[in-house]
């Protein structure tokens, strides 16, 4: 089935892959119902546990079952799963490289109505900072399919970054995927915009829009680590390259972009929170818009360069 | 072994557990001598009377588990898992040396032996918990974790999420411990940051409490055996010790709560604990 929701992919993945691999566990702190993890407890009560509103100890309880030989994933909302556990992720469960795999669901401003509290705009920056840490952020509900299936493949621990509402799928179930390459979405040959998550769809248009511009589109679903070959090669002969992603400029896709640059001269836009915490909204594309997180704003920073 | 006998084994081993500590941290470095030497007759118990484990095999599914939540007297647990025979002996005297497998606090891929990375305090039962929760997954019968917690680490609110958790999911297979030598690093817990009624407050989480002089042997002893026969709730074993215990000058003493030793204070801890 193809789903158009991040949360609802995930969920019915995290269904299949328990069906496959008794090992897989899953714990939730309270909102089953929101991470979709309660289609795992539908169907798997005795390996779903319910940790109650308590994220901190929810988290290292999972590096138990990790140390037990299980594949535990945790399941809140970004801003408490990578913020309120970061220390439990950090001593608990990095430090040791257990394999662990942490969702961080409804992130970025996906949230729209619950603000600042609940928009996880720097949950990237933090897990990427972490030693061990894989990070992964998905471009649409077909790819979060596949980056969970990869993630729970993999030994150590991993962060996956999901959006809270639906999106259209813009990678096709055809669409090999291989954990830790950038994938081309679409060529150009004057620019290059690597995007991660909910950006990519938004890249996608702005370079097809955009007048009197070649613009090549790169979706990063993992952020780290980052394929740095394969970075360097994507922006050879680009005048300029375009970081597209729904969280803060600062420690989020376009440092990793700039960190994988470093030696290649080459000019660095960021489109992305501009240091500054969410708000409520109304709905989402409103609230991406008041952030800058728009095609114009795609279009924006890739005319600058032209008047460098 | 009848228990006189097995008794004074364990204080034996107890005595040379605190030796070890001392042997570890040597002069002039610092070390957390009032912990490790408050907690040596409980972890005797458990390595040399309680558990089961193979030093041979780690990783042996079949094993029970400490965990030192208390993750800052982890010379205290090396030295244990020396004399039980998961390394030499001699890897102690490394302790804290650039590359060694023996870190400051207990790090799960360097050292054989070690079931959890702690030290950021008050981590240690939750971890505990999944462990309980692994084993029931994989119906492992007649086996335990064992979580040692100090109890100034207590004012660390995710034990208390943890006690909540353990309750609710009712992990009869699981111990903690907790080390009541009423210190904290900055002084008397009583003055510093009052955490009493402990045993109230597990009691009111839903847990078995039993109290016990946690440098008696023997009551160590009947205490961790009496958890065995407790269904469908955790227990707590709350033993009153004395910070420093088995070197007279550091007893109830706080700055050697990570205290540095002279010259001479090393030679005189090693004499009262030979």
């Amino acid at each position: 089935m193809t789903y158009t929701n991040q949360r609802l992919a995930y969920g019915n993945t995290l269904v299949a892959l328990g069906k496959e691999n008794d090992r897989i566990v899953v714990l939730d702190a309270d909102l089953a119902a929101s991470t979709m993890g309660k289609l795992f407890e539908a169907a798997f009560p005795e390996r779903h546990f319910e940790m109650g509103i308590a994220e901190a100890n929810m988290t290292s309880t999972a590096a138990g079952l990790a140390q037990m030989g299980f594949i535990p994933f945790t399941n809140s909302f970004a801003v408490f799963a990578a913020g309120r556990s970061y220390d439990q992720i950090r001593q608990t469960i990095a430090i040791g490289c257990l394999n662990v795999k942490i969702c961080g669901s409804s992130a970025g401003l996906s949230d729209f109505g619950d603000g600042s509290t609940h928009q996880a705009v720097e949950d990237i920056a933090i897990m990427r900072a972490i030693p061990n840490m894989t990070v992964v952020c998905p471009a649409d509900a077909i790819e979060t399919e596949k980056i969970t299936r990869a993630i729970a493949s993999v030994q150590g621990p991993c962060y996956i970054r999901i959006c809270r509402n639906d999106m259209e799928n813009i990678t096709s179930e055809d669409d090999p995927f291989v954990l830790g390459k950038p994938s081309l979405l679409k060529d150009g040959s004057d620019y290059v915009i690597f995007a991660t998550g909910v950006m990519c769809s938004v890249a996608l248009k702005a370079a097809e829009s955009i007048k009197n511009h070649s613009v090549r589109v790169v979706n990063v679903s993992t952020i780290k680590p980052l394929d740095r070959a394969a970075v360097i090669e994507f922006v050879r002969d680009m005048k300029g390259v375009v970081c597209a992603e729904e969280h803060s400029i600062i420690g989020g896709l376009g440092s990793a972009i700039a960190e994988a640059l470093r030696r290649e001269c080459k000019p660095i836009e960021f489109v992305g929170i501009e240091d500054k915490f969410g708000c409520s909204g109304h709905n989402y594309p409103e609230l991406l818009a008041h952030y800058g997180l728009t095609e114009e704003h795609i279009i924006e920073a890739i005319e600058s360069f032209e008047r460098i | 072994m009848d228990r006189n006998e097995l008794i004074s084994m364990l204080e034996t081993k107890a005595k040379k557990l605190r030796r070890g500590v001392i042997v570890s941290i040597g002069v002039g470095l610092a070390g957390h001598v009032g912990g490790s030497c408050s907690s040596a007759d409980i972890v005797s118990a458990l390595y040399f009377y309680k558990m089961h484990y193979d030093p041979k095999n780690p990783k042996m599914k079949d094993r029970d588990r400490f965990l030192l939540s208390k993750g800052h007297v982890a010379i205290l647990q090396y030295t244990a898992l020396a004399e039980a025979g998961f390394f030499p002996y001699e890897e102690l005297a490394h302790t804290k040396e650039i590359g060694s497998m023996l870190q400051g606090h207990p790090d799960v891929q360097k050292t054989p032996g070690i079931e959890a990375g702690t030290g950021s305090l008050g981590q240690g039962l939750s971890i505990a918990l999944g462990m309980s929760l692994g084993m029931k997954l994989d119906r492992i019968e007649n086996r335990k974790v064992y979580v040692l917690i100090g109890d100034g680490e207590l004012d660390e609110g995710q034990n208390w999420e943890a006690a909540m958790a353990c309750a609710a999911h009712k992990a009869d297979n699981l111990c903690a411990i907790v080390d009541r030598n009423r210190l904290q690093a900055t002084g008397k817990i009583v003055e510093r940051f009052p955490i009493e009624p402990i045993d109230k407050k597990f009691e009111a989480f839903g847990w078995n409490v039993i109290e016990i002089d946690g440098h008696n042997m023997g009551e160590i002893i009947d205490a961790l055996d009496k958890s065995d026969s407790v269904k469908d709730k955790p227990t707590v074993i709350i033993a009153n010790t004395i910070k420093g215990k088995g070197i007279s000058f550091a007893e109830n003493v706080v700055s050697f709560h990570n205290g540095i030793l002279s010259e001479e204070q090393y030679q005189q801890a090693l004499k009262e604990l030979s």
